[in-house]
């Protein structure tokens, strides 16, 4: 939850005790749901016929650090016992530890409005189902620093991950890595073919790793380009969402083809141009060139963006939170129940970024 | 003008990554130059590079199962093609357990190097990873720059001292200053010195032995009749001393280095099946 936003929101209910949040462009939400069952003693609280469950936020880095070294906490501590006092303004976190010591964090808190991202796995065409490890594996792959990835249904039920080259990148400097998995790797697969979503990978590593430390199979509910891309752990006593904004096909249509914006990712094929001939013919034939090659230097990686994403970069973040103008913001209402709405068209309506340029 | 090539052994493959990684540590972008034996990597000494020059060579049947390569013409038969060595290594980094890695020059919408790597997997077929490399493809009349370098008229050839304790001192070093002087004599002993405004730190080396080199002529270098205790020594950038020792990840056969007092350090480092050359001149 940390890699996707500073504030964890705590949100008690009847099924159990949710923990959400939500990235700063709103384009990544996570919420894990742990049953009753999941605790020794769970006591909601009461709510009445006008007053909800409390719910609160805290500041992520003041949680994460009473629970700090984890080798470390499952050693001593005996006991986690979490209380949230609403009229001290305070959610209390004490560690029963080894040796009668008690350790008690009282941590400031806001209340807030309930977080709650719209969407509806049901609605979404394309369903996959993996072991956490294969799709870890896949995503070796890619370098740590890759901000967007693209995955694809292709021909012979072949699934494939993409690096998402940026429109602003020129194509014969970047490195593009290509992954095809075999539909039998997955415990399931139901997809539309041909279809193609580009969604950020840094706050799907986050995931990745949970579910692979849980050891629990991952589903991947997809629709189209644009929809948001909904990752499922279900566990008994655990539930977890995570949702993602996904890169719309209005803007990665505009552009050549050649990159992300087909609909039918090929298979690998190795019947194209190995031959080099008609390039070199080319070549030879401009004289007066100065620089010979087309490119005679290279920048290192991606080339350093335009500058409207400089100023992501000075943010001090990580480039995981994908580029502001690309993403719409996912839905966020005000819901009645949680979990799923309506059957209302509610899809249909993504929050604009309001600082598009 | 065709490539293609496959490694099969994971040993082979291992040993060209780790290859592949000291050349990217040395250089952002270098030329890769194939002949129908060897591969070479080349780094020329224009400015952009501060002035150093590499030149690495391996003979291709040291690491490749398959390897097929048709040059721009049949009385030029090579390729020489710029690309960034990082980008190949990220490439192979995790191609660990492959079963092939095919490595293909192609032209779909610009050249590009295209490597392959077949994984096992527990389906009925293998993952398949693509990594397109762009690079730039260099013309004919451009060949010449990147002519192999000359030994220098060198006057004090020495073997380095254990690359790892020579790595360590001079990370030591280049916490303190950006330059160092390393200097040498004919009776085996070398000086690695940094000096600054507040210290100036020495490590001796003692007893490294000099290697003897025939000429062509059959007389020998400048270094005859030179005074055995007499130093010569140069003045070099420290980091690059550093990203060279650094890049080593395994012990040469053979590493030394020629001195052209005042003027440039010649590096050798050879192993088994490579070679490589590094030249750093010297600050003036």
């Amino acid at each position: 939850l940390s890699r996707i936003g500073d504030e964890l929101y705590l949100e008690p209910t009847e099924s159990g005790l949710s923990l959400r949040a939500v990235n700063s462009s709103r384009s990544a939400f996570a919420a894990f749901l742990f049953a009753p069952l999941f605790f020794q003693l769970y006591e909601p609280g009461s709510a009445g016929p006008d007053t909800e469950l409390f719910r609160c936020k805290v500041h992520m880095k003041s949680f994460l650090g009473v629970f700090r070294s984890l080798p470390s906490l499952e050693k001593s501590v005996g006991k986690c016992l979490m209380l949230l006092k609403p009229r001290a303004s305070r959610l209390v976190l004490q560690l029963h530890c080894k040796h009668g010591v008690t350790k008690t964090h009282n941590l400031a808190f806001q209340e807030c409005e309930r977080l709650q991202a719209v969407f509806d796995t049901q609605r979404c065409a394309s369903r996959l189902c993996a072991p956490a490890r294969l799709l870890a594996e896949a995503v070796v792959h890619f370098p740590p620093t890759l901000a967007e990835v693209t995955l694809g249904t292709g021909t012979g039920g072949k699934i494939s991950l993409r690096n998402y080259v940026e429109d602003e990148a020129e194509p014969s400097k970047t490195m593009v890595t290509e992954l095809w998995l075999a539909e039998d790797e997955f415990q399931s697969v139901a997809v539309a073919p041909g279809s193609h979503i580009t969604f950020c990978l840094k706050e799907f590593r986050g995931l990745l790793s949970f579910a692979e430390a849980s050891n629990l199979p991952l589903t991947i509910h997809f629709d189209e380009p644009g929809r948001p891309v909904i990752f499922t752990l279900d566990d008994t006593v655990l539930e977890v969402h995570l949702v993602l904004a996904t890169l719309s096909d209005l803007e990665s249509s505009s552009q050549s083809p050649s990159t992300n914006g087909v609909s039918h990712l090929p298979a690998p094929s190795d019947d194209f141009a190995d031959d080099l001939e008609s390039y070199m013919a080319a070549m030879e034939t401009s004289e007066g060139r100065s620089e010979g090659p087309p490119s005679p230097t290279f920048p290192l990686r991606t080339p350093q963006p335009a500058k409207e994403e400089e100023e992501e970069e000075e943010e001090g973040a990580v480039p995981g939170t994908p580029p502001h103008k690309k993403f719409r913001s996912l839905f966020f209402g005000s819901v009645m129940t949680p979990g799923r709405p309506g059957p209302a068209t509610t899809q249909e309506v993504l929050a604009e970024d309001s600082d598009g340029e | 003008m065709r490539f293609r090539a496959k490694i099969v052994d994971l040993a082979c493959l291992n040993h060209f990554s780790r290859i592949i990684n000291t050349i990217a540590k040395l250089a952002k972008t270098c030329i890769l130059r194939l002949t129908v034996c060897k591969l070479y990597f080349i780094l020329s000494d224009k400015v952009a590079n501060g002035g150093a020059s590499m030149w690495c060579e391996l003979s291709q049947g040291n690491f490749f199962d398959e390897f097929q390569m048709e040059g721009v013409a049949a009385e030029h038969n090579e390729i020489y093609l710029e690309f960034v060595p990082e980008n190949v290594w990220r490439a192979l980094k995790t191609a660990q357990s492959a079963k092939a890695v095919k490595i293909k020059l192609t032209n779909k919408h610009c050249p590009c190097l295209r490597v392959a790597v077949e994984l096992p997997s527990l389906s009925s077929s293998s993952r398949v990873v693509t990594h397109d490399i762009p690079v730039g493809v260099i013309p004919r009349r451009m060949w010449n720059d990147f002519r192999e370098p000359s030994v220098p008229d060198f006057d004090v050839s020495i073997y380095l001292p254990v690359l790892k304790t020579m790595k360590s001192v001079v990370e030591r070093m280049k916490n303190l200053s950006n330059f160092i002087v390393i200097e040498a004599n004919l009776s085996g002993e070398m000086n690695l010195k940094i000096e600054t405004d507040l210290v100036s730190v020495t490590t001796h080396f003692k007893d490294l032995g000099n290697p003897l080199w025939a000429s062509e002529d059959g007389c020998q270098s400048s270094a005859q009749g030179r005074d055995l205790e007499s130093m010569a020594g140069a003045c070099i950038d420290i980091k690059k001393l550093q990203q060279l020792l650094a890049g080593q990840q395994v012990n040469p056969t053979k590493a030394l280095c020629n001195i052209v007092h005042k003027r440039i350090i010649h590096f050798i480092l050879l192993h088994e099946e490579v070679s490589l050359q590094y030249f750093i001149p010297a600050i003036a």
